[in-house]
């Protein structure tokens, strides 16, 4: 039993079979061979596998492949797709927010929604906004400082 | 022609950023489970849902009608692998028999019993649910005083006291100290089973190719060569025919310093079935079945003048062991002995271990490994002291620390301290916080009820491990430095860096030595086949012998270059600076791309030197390095409902030169968020059954961002005299000088209620009950 579904997947549209339990997670890493967002427990808790899905941040673990037909999908991989970092990217590098780098991708589209939705957060809303992102490395204070270096100045 | 980048300026001790981030920042690193082969097969484990069981059956056969199945393995078919190693070896350790599948026993939650090999991920997964396993259940035992006391279940049956080894070492003259002390003091202090959670787990991939007779072993670890070396044991392959590869490596903080059953697994299976294999790990299957940290009950005595100088310690340490022993397992509370007396200049010391098995996973390294439960006891102890003295903990320190000239110190646990100043980091980080003041609004906050807690913790720590007669294998370290014919640098450390951010510090150090470009620095590491044999990345080392190894090459290859640059410039006074030899007389000077263009080519050679800049050096370091600081934490309780904020968190560390500080920071930051999270949140609970009850991060509380506070760092700089960088480490600092800092910060608000003690984790329903106790007394 599979089920066809298409999505446009970092600007480029695609349209693929997949099983209806499939994970948007292993779609992701392995139908579409997008192995930025990582899984670090498929239980929706450490934020690693995080995408944009139409906008909004979501752990792609907690979704079905299938729930994404019609939609659009951001990856870490869309977000340099020009070949000029954003300035998210650009950001957690300046300021050493990432250690072993796995929680990273997920962290940044994390961080890149916190800046969406509030242009000038302080540092507490920064905080809770990346409740949802565990990062065993860092302790949070480069990453939190990689936010606010985007933060406008209010 | 290839030329080599201007270098503008020194590199070492600059704020720089990662070169390692690009990739990481992308998405485009690769972990284990980003690794894709053709005909990659997928596999499953099942695993114990109990404590301790017989198993009385198992019933494959469900499992091979799935479409996609290629193999189910279980306990019989391995029984001839392994064992899992113990590394360490200690008088008369008792060592279970560590089968890489149980037999016909299982010992812990999560002890694997089968695996199941399918074509596809879910349909390993669906496969191995369908396996049939009809247990007996036996009591078990997890607590370790309750695995002591008589009538306990046995772990293992042949070993009905549940007693893995005792330890007992002994300093000076302990009963003369204790009766000369004009007070003693004693405390129970436990230091928690905590859950190393790195984010990435585990995983393995593994291929074999029967025509070459070589394996391949992707695998997330610390320490590639070694676990070549004792998986081809476990696999009873040739060593050379193994090929271990560490790609990427999400995080190990210690759990990935070892070498564990399904890496063995893997191998078997990828040459079984003749076919790719891989293994990714749950976090369900991390928390149950990867090792566990620290697991302590202590028993301390201390015994004093009343002047506060300290005359004796006593130790009585339970370890729980775990079900079997890991590769470090039973060597870690024997580091918990040696950083017995901290800072502190006292020369009596007696300490005895007992190692117990329970049903569970087996303890083993995790950040700080041992030295973290010496420090909270040894910092928490001289807080007891000096609320029995009356006295400030400041002071109290202050009486017992290791003189500036006392150096090198030879300790009472056997130890040579390399060099310190105690006083400086402790009268920094009080200057910080403007302690005298601080202790005045403490006065004033505990006049209005509030209950506000200043604490400290003046930690040491053992680091760059070790010394090899110290350390389980050996505990040297490699690099081997390249100058390429285009005058480019390749060095390729042994030490495996996984979020250290070695690609940097040590391209920072080549850069500087070698008059080259950072960008002209490529670091390479973990791979067994392109890196010669290393130790690996664990216990603060990986710099400190690292790039102590990886110093020494290049000095050898500064050598052979002036000798290349004699010969092109046909001088015999010429030296080696900023990348290019100058003929001192005439200031003639001939670049390094050239030399190394010339010593290639080799159309004239100096004499009795190679063509060629390459050299590989060994580094033996002659002693450990010990890095100290001080740590001051304000917190401040709420009284009703036991919430503890922390107002202040203050961290001064000496960790001997700073390479880069801006990792060396975020190497502080790391380390207090796991500090704080064994004080405040973390830890894994067994029930009576032998249950991990804490078996996701929803039941495990890992440091989120709004549960840390703001940390300020700052530093004081005592090089190390024992390796040429004058690093002394500092990947563990944070963790160490964290805990015993922000209990007695804790102990201290609430020391109005009568309360002298508080073990961890502190989570606010604790503090409330000792709250209402206190208040109802």
């Amino acid at each position: 039993m599979t089920r066809s579904i298409t999505l446009t997947l970092n600007g480029t549209k695609r349209t693929d079979t997949v099983e209806p339990r499939l994970l948007l997670i292993h779609y992701l890493r392995e139908v579409a061979g997008l192995t930025g967002p990582h899984i670090g427990c498929e239980t929706s808790l450490c934020g690693a596998c995080t995408v944009h899905v139409d906008g909004k941040a979501v752990k792609s673990c907690t979704m079905f492949a299938v729930q994404a037909d019609g939609a659009n999908v951001l990856t870490i991989e869309g977000l340099d797709a020009s070949g000029t970092l954003d300035p998210m990217q650009e950001a957690f590098w300046n300021e050493h927010g990432l250690q072993c780098g796995f929680c990273t991708p997920g962290m940044i589209m994390t961080a890149k929604q916190i800046i969406e939705r509030n242009p000038s957060p302080t540092d507490e809303e920064i905080r809770e906004g990346l409740e949802g992102n565990l990062c065993r490395c860092t302790g949070y204070q480069h990453i939190v400082n990689a936010v606010r270096s985007l933060a406008a100045k209010a | 022609m290839a030329t080599t980048t201007a270098k503008p300026e020194t590199l070492v001790g600059k704020r720089i950023r990662r070169r390692e981030d690009p990739r990481l920042i992308t998405g485009t690193a690769t972990y284990v489970d980003d690794i894709q082969m053709p005909g990659l097969h997928h596999a499953c484990i099942v695993r114990s849902p109990h404590g301790a069981a017989k198993i009385k059956s198992i019933n494959i056969q469900p499992a091979l009608k799935f479409p996609g199945v290629a193999a189910v393995f279980t306990g019989k078919d391995t029984e001839n692998v392994g064992p899992v190693p113990c590394g360490s070896s200690l008088p008369g350790l008792r060592v279970p028999h560590h089968h890489i599948l149980a037999m016909d026993r299982v010992y812990f939650v999560g002890h694997p019993v089968a695996v199941v090999v399918a074509t596809d991920r879910y349909v390993a997964r669906d496969a191995a649910e369908a396996i049939e396993v009809e247990y007996d259940p036996l009591p078990a035992v997890s607590d370790p005083e309750k695995a002591l006391a008589s009538g306990a279940p046995a772990v293992h049956p042949e070993w009905p006291d549940n007693v893995a080894f005792n330890y007992h070492q002994d300093g000076g003259d302990i009963e003369k100290a204790f009766a000369e002390a004009e007070v003693v003091v004693k405390q129970r202090i436990t230091s928690q089973r905590l859950i190393p959670s790195a984010m990435e787990t585990r995983g393995v991939v593994a291929q074999w190719l029967a025509g070459d007779r070589a394996l391949t072993l992707h695998t997330s670890t610390q320490v590639p060569h070694l676990v070549r070396t004792l998986v081809a044991q476990m696999l009873g392959l040739e060593e050379n025919r193994l090929r271990v590869i560490t790609p990427e490596v999400g995080g190990g903080f210690g759990s990935k310093l070892n070498i564990y059953a399904e890496e063995a697994l893997m191998g078997f299976i990828a040459m079984k079935i003749g076919k790719p294999v891989k293994w990714i790990e749950s976090r369900r299957e991390n928390f149950t079945c990867t090792i566990h940290g620290r697991g302590h009950v202590d028993y301390y005595e201390v015994a004093a003048k009343k002047d506060g100088t300290v005359l004796g310690i006593k130790l009585k340490l339970i370890q729980d062991l775990g079900a079997y022993h890991q590769l470090l397992t039973p060597a870690i509370p024997t580091l918990s002995v040696l950083m017995m007396p901290g800072l502190y200049k006292c020369q009596n010391i007696r300490a005895d271990i007992v190692g117990v098995f329970t049903n569970a996973v087996p303890t083993d390294a995790y950040r700080g490994a041992g030295r973290p439960e010496a420090t909270h006891g040894i910092e928490r102890m001289m807080d007891v002291l000096a609320a029995e003295l009356k006295m400030d903990p400041v002071d109290v320190r202050r009486k017992n620390f290791v003189a500036n000239d006392a150096f090198p110190f030879h300790t009472a646990t056997g130890l040579v301290y390399d060099s310190g100043n105690y006083a400086a980091p402790l009268d920094k980080a009080l200057e910080t916080v403007n302690y005298k003041k601080l202790r005045e609004e403490q006065k004033e906050a505990r006049s209005v009820g509030r209950l506000m807690g200043i604490g400290l913790s003046t930690y040491g720590e053992i680091c760059a491990i070790g010394p090899s007669p110290a350390t389980p294998a050996g505990g040297w370290e490699s690099a081997t430095v390249k100058i390429e014919p285009s005058g480019k640098v390749t060095v390729m450390t042994g030490a495996s860096p996984h979020g250290q951010g070695e690609e940097t510090t040590f391209a920072q150090v080549a850069a500087d030595e070698l008059g080259v470009g950072i960008d002209d620095v490529l670091v390479i590491h973990g791979d067994t086949a392109i890196v010669q044999y290393g130790i690996g990345t664990f216990g603060s080392r990986g710099t400190a012998i690292g790039g102590a190894a990886m110093y020494y090459a290049i000095q050898e290859l500064k050598e052979k270059i002036t000798k290349f640059g004699a010969l092109l410039l046909e001088s015999e006074d010429v030296s080696f600076v900023n990348g290019a030899c100058v003929d001192n007389k005439t200031g003639k000077s001939i670049p390094l791309a050239q030399i190394a263009a010339a010593s290639y080519r080799a159309m004239k050679l100096p004499p009795k030197t190679e063509p060629g800049l390459v050299a590989t050096y060994f580094w033996e370091p002659p002693n450990f390095t010990f890095p100290f600081g001080a740590h001051i934490v304000v917190t401040e309780v709420d009284r009703e409902t036991g919430n503890i904020e922390i107002k202040r968190y203050v961290a001064c560390d000496d960790c001997g030169n700073i390479l880069n500080p801006l990792i060396v920071e975020g190497q502080v930051h790391g380390g207090v968020a796991q500090g704080l999270g064994q004080a405040l949140w973390e830890q894994a609970v067994y029930d009576d059954s032998g249950q991990l009850v804490t078996g996701e991060f929803m039941d495990y509380a890992v440091a989120k961002a709004s549960s840390m506070p703001w940390i300020e760092t700052s530093h004081t700089v005592t090089p190390s005299p024992v390796n040429p960088l004058g690093v002394k480490g500092v990947g563990e600092a944070g963790t160490i000088g964290c805990s015993p800092a922000v209990v007695n910060s804790v102990v201290d608000a609430l020391s109005p209620l009568g309360i002298r003690h508080i073990d961890m984790p502190m989570t606010p329903e604790k503090i409330w009950n000792l709250i209402q106790a206190g208040e109802h007394a």
